[in-house]
């Protein structure tokens, strides 16, 4: 399947690919009407990992084997037939939060305000993600 | 704490209709111009730690950001201009010398900017690169004055008999000039010496000695040999295709260098064989060169060193008296000759001496070449142009002012990111060139740098088939030292001869 | 054809069916399950029960789970004798089955204590979806309005909170010292109760039921420290245990639950087990032991149906976790949380609700809990699972930020690739 890869290397810490992902799920999907306008913000579905000068974006790997999939006791968590990718039905989570008990990631998170979790769903149909399309530095890549 | 009177150079202006307070700006920026303020979740700006380098403003998400430069209005005055009067202000708090990176940007005459292009019209034609060959090639190394060639017994086939002096064959009349791992990040050099590699062309160490990751990039290397003698050992002077012996330098001719010893990492300090934490101190003066002599020794020991098999050159600032000082230097054994005009860039450099000393490469160029022709021995040696190359066409008019290629340093650096804010010396680069500080080094990727160089070259290559083709030329080779090709505009009549060309309107 | 049998529906038995319909089988897939009902998530009856969801939405793999994956499937017809020289399963209806292969997944029957009063109307146990639906009626047709819950480990807290948005009038009795003390450590044990007591739940803790007294129906229940209850209905939910009864005679060899190997078999040929009903390695103890939580269904399921199709897959074993959520405060917990003695390190931060707390032996993560702020717990999932070193990064563990980037960065590289199958 089509995956992200990270090159650590190259992260430079800006975390527009965080800021794009916000905008990505958000009504408008605009940057400004998203982060002005949009309340409650959408939760970004990666986590910008940073320690010293190391940094990162991590979002669901869409393991082979995931462990979210055999610990959803609802069925929202799901695998694409089609691109693979493991998604989440936000209508089916009645957030147990047993996947973030098992995702060794740390990647799916709590939607506090809507009381399910939320996850990287590789933007949906989109060509690229929009954390890749939008990293300066091409510290992550889609192939 | 006294005021200060110096004011800022540049003025941030954010747009709070835009601004979305992503903090983006806030983690580019080194200097700490942006700063966030949790508690009304907003981000304001510090003009006076603003350095020009428009990172912010490239990374700005929603375009919030614009950098201009601070509107500072005194009395106008002609002599006392706003850069003057902040110079003497940092100066009269500072009471030191003021630094400064990249070449000189007053406002001396460009000569590329008042030499125009010959092309062909009816008497003889013009040649389309796209449809026939033209040939970019460029050779530099001594020329002997004869070849002697052998017909071998089949018919059509010759032999050259001649042992050729060893040469650089260069894709494209453009090379990399030197700047050295530590006045840039690995990084950096890592993206040039791709970049050569692909082009085939070079890429010049500097004097900062060769990080071992980058020995596979031997054969489009020149490794340079300056006065601080950092980081040179047998295994680096045979492991470029060429080397260098600095002399000097556009940007502070006459001067030493100075890497301050917070940049002299773990990897610098075993790439240039100095302790860590030390001070890297090239002194003004190679200490074993008071003359042409001494010069002829080293070179010598060079090509003893590397069995007569790299081509040895000497790079020199252009300086009053270049055409004597190049014809010493050809007649003392070079293979090349790099002469760095009055632009040539630095990583830092006294503002004073980088602004002041030495004169234009143009000028250089054709009394060098001049010289050597009179004196006989032009074809001993080449000629490489260095200092301020912006274009496709100051390559060319370089060329046909007699140089055989171009070193181009800002013109690259620009390619990978910089945007020329000159504030090398601070080690705080946000474009993650000049710099070793490692949040800031990655920041330029060498994948994407080398490609953007490669692009860069590329472009300037097929801009310059399009003018000889114009000039219905087809090798560059033709047009070295042709300077019937040039004619002068807004100039005047001792500039037109020491250039060597004729005003324009004026025919053959 | 082959023949598989498979006893049980739960997510053991689904995940076998899942697996061996992915991997392309044809095999003849027969199902016996005691519920009247096609798969349901049983952890979900209490969010039934709590009017948060529809009954529909139980139905995770969709009302047509059996025909969409060839499953011929007998309803409210459990098993209750294995022949395995013969390879027949009777059922309840006294009907033979045959079998190639069986696949035993009977899950858990929820315990009930041998009190005088358990047979009174109005006392429930909480498992099943019928449970739920039973209860529902029961408090709308009784009107009921004390309710006593016995058990304060995971149903136990399931059901009160489930029962809080009816407005009850809740008592938890629980035997332990303090609720869910199999789970959670002390600390996050007070922050429950504490947090129950505010909602006005009555807890009693070191204490159990001793008689159910009542004329057809509960009215009031004794204390063993001889304090009486007025109540209307009562919920056993002391846990459940492996469903083997069926298998005594059997020959399958059984301990508390049925014993199996790392490919999930037992010690009968073609016969497997998977989920609550058997005895699972626990990797953090070394031990086998009934662990009946979610997760470890499907993966032994998994690798259970895998096995039956010939392949050759493991299921090296889990450990206990748990996610539950009480009246808003979220916990996660695994492995050791409260561990005795001297060879273990513990970690421990509390800011308000939030606590966090690891704890190590040899250096390595055997346990971790999690009150509040949960997020990103399975990273510590992953660090149990993959036995590592944490020693050069101990230090962050509590840190706010803590994540991969404290991990060396060979493990997170290898991890990152291992997660996508280099």
């Amino acid at each position: 399947m089509k995956r992200i890869y990270i090159h650590e290397e190259y992260c430079i810490g800006c975390r527009l690919c965080e800021i794009h992902c916000i905008a990505q799920h958000s009504r408008s999907k605009k940057l400004i009407k998203a982060f002005k306008e949009e309340f409650p913000r959408p939760l970004p579905r990666l986590v910008v990992e940073e320690s010293g000068y190391i940094s990162f974006a991590l979002q669901c790997r869409h393991c082979e084997d995931a462990p979210c999939l055999s610990a959803c006791l609802t069925g929202a968590m799901y695998r694409d037939e089609k691109t693979k990718a493991v998604l989440h039905d936000k209508d089916k989570c009645v957030g147990c939060w047993m996947c973030i008990m098992v995702c060794p990631f740390g990647v799916i998170k709590r939607d506090e305000n809507n009381k399910i979790v939320s996850k990287c769903d590789l933007c949906n149909g989109e060509e690229v993600p929009a954390c890749v399309a939008n990293c300066p530095n091409e510290a992550l890549e889609y192939r | 704490m006294p005021l200060s009177t110096i004011f800022p150079e540049f003025k941030i202006i954010r747009d709070k209709e835009k601004c979305i307070a992503c903090q983006v700006c806030v983690r580019q920026c080194a200097f700490e111009a942006h700063i966030y303020d949790p508690e009304k979740d907003e981000v304001y700006s510090d003009d006076s730690k603003c350095v020009g380098c428009h990172r912010c403003e490239a990374l700005c998400p929603t375009d919030a950001l614009n950098i201009i430069k601070y509107p500072f209005d005194i009395k106008d005055n002609k002599n006392w201009t706003p850069g003057i009067l902040n110079d003497i202000y940092r100066q009269a708090e500072s009471g030191a010398i003021i630094l400064t990176g990249m070449g000189c940007d007053k406002d001396y005459p460009i000569y590329w900017d008042r030499i125009l292009l010959n092309a062909s019209q009816v008497t003889n034609p013009s040649i389309d690169p796209l449809r026939e060959p033209m040939e970019l090639r460029t050779f530099i190394g001594r020329k002997p004055r004869y070849v002697e060639v052998e017909r071998s017994q089949e018919r059509d086939t010759v032999k050259v008999k001649t042992q050729l002096p060893p040469q650089l064959r260069l894709e494209t009349p453009i090379m990399f000039s030197a700047m050295s791992y530590g006045s840039i990040s690995f990084n950096a050099c890592q993206a040039l010496a791709r970049a050569a590699e692909e082009i085939g062309t070079y890429y010049n160490t500097g004097e900062g000695g060769l990080h071992p990751d980058l020995y596979k990039f031997g054969a489009n290397t020149i490794v340079q040999v300056a006065s601080g003698r950092f980081g040179v050992h047998p295994d680096y002077l045979n492991a470029g295709a060429a080397i260098e012996i600095k002399i000097g330098q556009g940007a502070k001719p006459g001067i030493g260098g100075h890497l301050p010893g917070e940049k002299v990492t773990e990897e610098i300090s075993r790439t240039r064989m100095i302790p860590t934490g030390t001070d890297a101190l090239s002194p003004a003066p190679h200490h074993d060169i008071y003359s042409i002599e001494d010069l002829r020794q080293l070179i010598y020991a060079l090509k003893e060193a590397t069995e007569y098999k790299k081509p040895v050159g000497v790079k020199i600032a252009a300086v009053h008296n270049v055409a004597a000082i190049a014809t010493g230097i050809a007649r003392a054994g070079a293979d090349f000759i790099t002469i760095d005009g009055l632009r040539g860039g630095t990583g830092a450099a006294p503002q004073v001496i980088r602004d002041n000393v030495g004169i234009p490469i143009e000028l250089a160029i054709a009394v060098v070449d001049s010289r050597l022709r009179e004196e006989g021995i032009r074809e001993e040696v080449s000629l490489i142009a260095a200092g301020g190359f912006r274009k496709s066409s100051d390559v060319i008019k370089a060329i046909a002012l007699g140089a055989d290629a171009v070193y181009i340093g800002t013109a690259a650096l620009a390619a990978m990111g910089c945007h020329v804010c000159q504030k090398c010396y601070t080690g705080k680069c946000n474009w993650g060139i000049a710099t070793q500080d490692p949040y800031l080094s990655k920041r330029l990727n060498p994948n994407i740098a080398a490609r953007r160089l490669v692009n860069l070259i590329n472009a300037w290559s097929k801009e310059l088939k399009e003018m000889l083709g114009g000039m219905g030329i087809n090798a560059i080779e033709s047009l070295r030292g042709n300077r019937e090709h040039l004619r002068g505009v807004g100039l005047e009549e001792w500039e037109l001869r020491l250039l060597g060309i004729k005003p324009a309107g004026e025919g053959w | 054809m082959e023949r598989f049998l498979i006893i049980g529906s739960g997510p053991a038995a689904i995940s076998a069916i899942e697996t061996i319909r992915g991997k392309g089988s044809k095999v003849e897939i027969t199902l016996l399950s005691e519920e009247p009902y096609i798969p349901y998530s049983r952890p979900l009856i209490s969010y039934l029960l709590a009017g948060k969801i529809e009954e529909e939405r139980l139905f995770y793999k969709g009302r047509d789970f059996y025909e969409r994956y060839g499953v011929k499937a007998f309803l409210e017809e459990p098993a209750v004798e294995v022949n395995i020289r013969e390879g027949i399963v009777y059922s309840t209806k006294g009907r033979k089955f045959t079998y190639d292969k069986l696949l035993i997944a009977a899950g858990g029957k929820p315990i009930i204590p041998a009190v005088e009063g358990k047979e009174l109307k109005g006392v429930f146990t909480f498992t099943t979806l019928n449970d739920a639906k039973n209860i529902a009626k029961y408090l709308e047709v009784e009107k009921a309005e004390r309710v006593l819950i016995v058990g304060g480990g995971l149903i136990g807290l399931k059901a009160t909170e489930a029962l809080l948005e009816w407005n009850l009038n809740i008592t938890l009795v629980e035997l332990a010292d303090r609720i869910l003390s199999l789970t959670l450590d002390k600390k996050a044990s007070n922050i429950l109760q504490w947090r129950l007591e505010k909602e006005s739940v009555k807890v009693i803790t070191s204490n159990t039921v001793q008689e159910i007294r009542g004329q057809k129906k509960v009215e009031e229940v004794s204390l063993r420290s001889g304090e009486i209850l007025p109540c209307d209905m009562l919920i056993f939910a002391i846990g459940v245990a492996p469903s083997v009864s069926f298998l005594r005679e059997s020959g399958v060899e059984i301990n508390r639950g049925i014993i199996v190997n790392e490919k999930m078999e037992t010690n009968i040929p073609n016969i497997y087990a998977a989920g609550d009903v058997v005895e699972i390695k626990n990797i953090i103890s070394g031990k086998n032991q009934p662990i009946a939580i979610w997760p470890n269904a499907t993966e032994g399921g998994k690798v259970a149906g895998a096995n039956m199709l010939g392949e050759d897959k493991f299921y090296p074993g889990t450990f206990p976790m748990n996610s539950v959520e009480v009246c808003g405060i979220p916990t996660i917990s695994m492995g050791l949380t409260e561990p005795e003695g001297n060879d273990y390190e513990v970690f421990s931060k509390e800011e308000g609700i939030n606590y966090r707390k690891v704890i190590l032996r040899d250096n390595r993560v055997v346990g971790a809990v999690f009150v509040g702020n949960i997020e990103r717990a399975g990273i510590f999932c992953g660090l149990i699972k993959d036995h590592l070193d944490v020693s050069p990064f101990k230090s962050r563990l509590l840190d706010d930020d803590f994540g991969l980037i404290y991990l060396p960065r060979e493990y997170r590289k290898r991890k990152i690739e291992e997660a996508i199958g280099l």
